[in-house]
């Protein structure tokens, strides 16, 4: 199979250690937060979790991203490929998490306030 | 022969067969979709973990304090560091496989070679990281006591500064002894003894006016709560039912059990991606040194193995994130 990588040679391995500096970079980036913990972020609240949390996760996709792009060669695939791949992914995957942490939610607010002792 | 051959008069044409659409080889499609239906699987996983977690969100172990090791420097609390250098290695490994691909592209069996070497390095490294981070979990650091409920309590002192087990406990003579299978004829085993039993714990917990107990429960700013000298005294006599020291599918001294069930379930079930994965590229590492592909005209299989190397890292992005961040 000819591959569109083989066109550009030189810029390759280029590309490669940029996506290294900015997976180094975001990585860093999250254990220094996750070592501070700056107050102002854990006691901001957005969609009932810290805003901490949020940037975290946030910073999570975007490395995500760059490794499925870059060193997993997706943004070379055709369309197609790559819409069969991330779009069912992603689609059964936000759907799972949805359920699974409503309905955890659901069962912590019935520990709390429904009659059934678990701690005794 | 010419007679068998069935000609439909469409080729060339859209739907006239021998279409490749997505212009990737049947090998690299098939890696493709088997990442997708693991990366569903590991999902299911870490969903799974956010349900429990949520389930107990008022009372979940915080992570800064269970993963504080570092190679060397022991008694340093280093929260974070060294999961932090383990991502790196990964990530970095997974710069060497995306290397060893791209000189597989330039027909560059040398570098291939080397790179795949580095690759294979990384991985090892990573492993036995996890191994290591295992072995501390496995092992404990303070020590707690249960209660019948199955909740931690977690001793401190004055300053807030965590106390073990071994620093509280008084030794008390007539306590029972581990039974052996020599003193009684139909005896295999008995319940293993724990280094400190409950009453001794108890007995220095009363001695030492100064030690408070922490419990499980989260307060408002995300610390576990703290209670009086009375409210400790009253918790360890009327709840508490045996120590536990370190972490199994069954007692976790730092708090709920189902978090060590998930941290030993998905990140071994990650390791064991690694470890297949540092499997899978020795095999191509040998073919690629004996010249398989150089002959094939082709380092696809390289591109492929890389395909699953780096979805293993994808993977470790996102229990990085859950396990020890968020």
């Amino acid at each position: 199979m000819a591959h569109d990588t083989t066109h550009q040679h030189g810029s390759a391995t280029k590309r490669i250690w940029t996506v290294f500096a900015i997976l180094s970079v975001v990585t860093i980036v999250e254990v220094v937060f996750g070592i501070l913990k700056p107050a102002f972020l854990t006691d901001t609240y957005l969609l009932g979790m810290r805003l901490l949390n949020w940037i975290f996760i946030i910073l999570t996709i975007y490395k995500a991203y760059y490794i499925a792009w870059a060193f997993m060669h997706l943004e070379h695939e055709t369309k197609g490929l790559r819409r069969a791949i991330v779009w069912t992914s992603i689609f059964l995957i936000s759907y799972l998490i949805f359920i699974l942490l409503t309905e955890g939610g659901y069962i912590h607010d019935i520990y709390q306030t429904g009659h059934v002792a678990w701690d005794f | 022969m010419e007679a068998t051959v069935v000609r439909t008069g469409t080729e060339g044409k859209t739907w006239g067969g021998g279409n490749e659409p997505l212009k990737a080889s049947y090998g690299k499609m098939m890696m493709w979709f088997f990442i997708l239906s693991d990366a569903l699987t590991f999902s299911g996983f870490l969903a799974a973990y956010g349900f429990s977690r949520f389930k107990f969100i008022d009372s979940w172990p915080i992570a800064d304090e269970v993963f504080t090791h570092f190679p060397f420097l022991h008694g340093v609390d280093a929260p974070m560091y060294y999961v932090a250098l383990m991502t790196f290695i990964l990530i970095f490994s997974s710069v060497t496989m995306v290397l060893a691909v791209d000189a597989g592209h330039h027909m560059k069996k040398g570098k291939v070679t080397i790179y795949m070497f580095l690759t294979i390095l990384g991985g090892l490294v990573f492993v036995g990281s996890q191994a290591w981070e295992w072995k501390n979990f496995i092992s404990g650091e303070y020590g707690a006591v249960t209660t019948k409920g199955g909740n931690i309590l977690q001793f401190i002192d004055a300053e807030g500064e965590r106390v073990a087990l071994s620093e509280i406990a008084v030794p008390i003579a007539g306590e029972r002894v581990e039974h052996e299978a020599n003193n009684g004829i139909w005896f295999d085993a008995g319940k293993d003894l724990p280094t400190y039993s409950l009453e001794e714990v108890k007995a220095g917990f009363i001695q030492n006016e100064d030690l408070l107990i922490r419990t499980q429960k989260l307060t408002e700013d995300g610390q576990k709560t703290i209670l009086s000298r009375e409210e400790s005294l009253m918790k360890l006599n009327n709840e508490a039912v045996g120590t536990v020291e370190g972490a199994n599918l069954v007692q976790n001294e730092y708090g709920a059990p189902l978090f060590a069930d998930f941290f030993f379930f998905i990140t071994g079930f990650h390791g064991f991606h690694v470890f297949s994965g540092v499997i899978i590229n020795i095999i191509i590492f040998f073919n690629v040194i004996i010249g398989t592909y150089e002959r094939r005209g082709s380092y696809e299989m390289v591109e492929k193995v890389g395909l699953y190397w780096h979805f293993v890292d994808l993977v470790w992005v996102f229990v990085f994130t859950f396990f020890y961040l968020v």
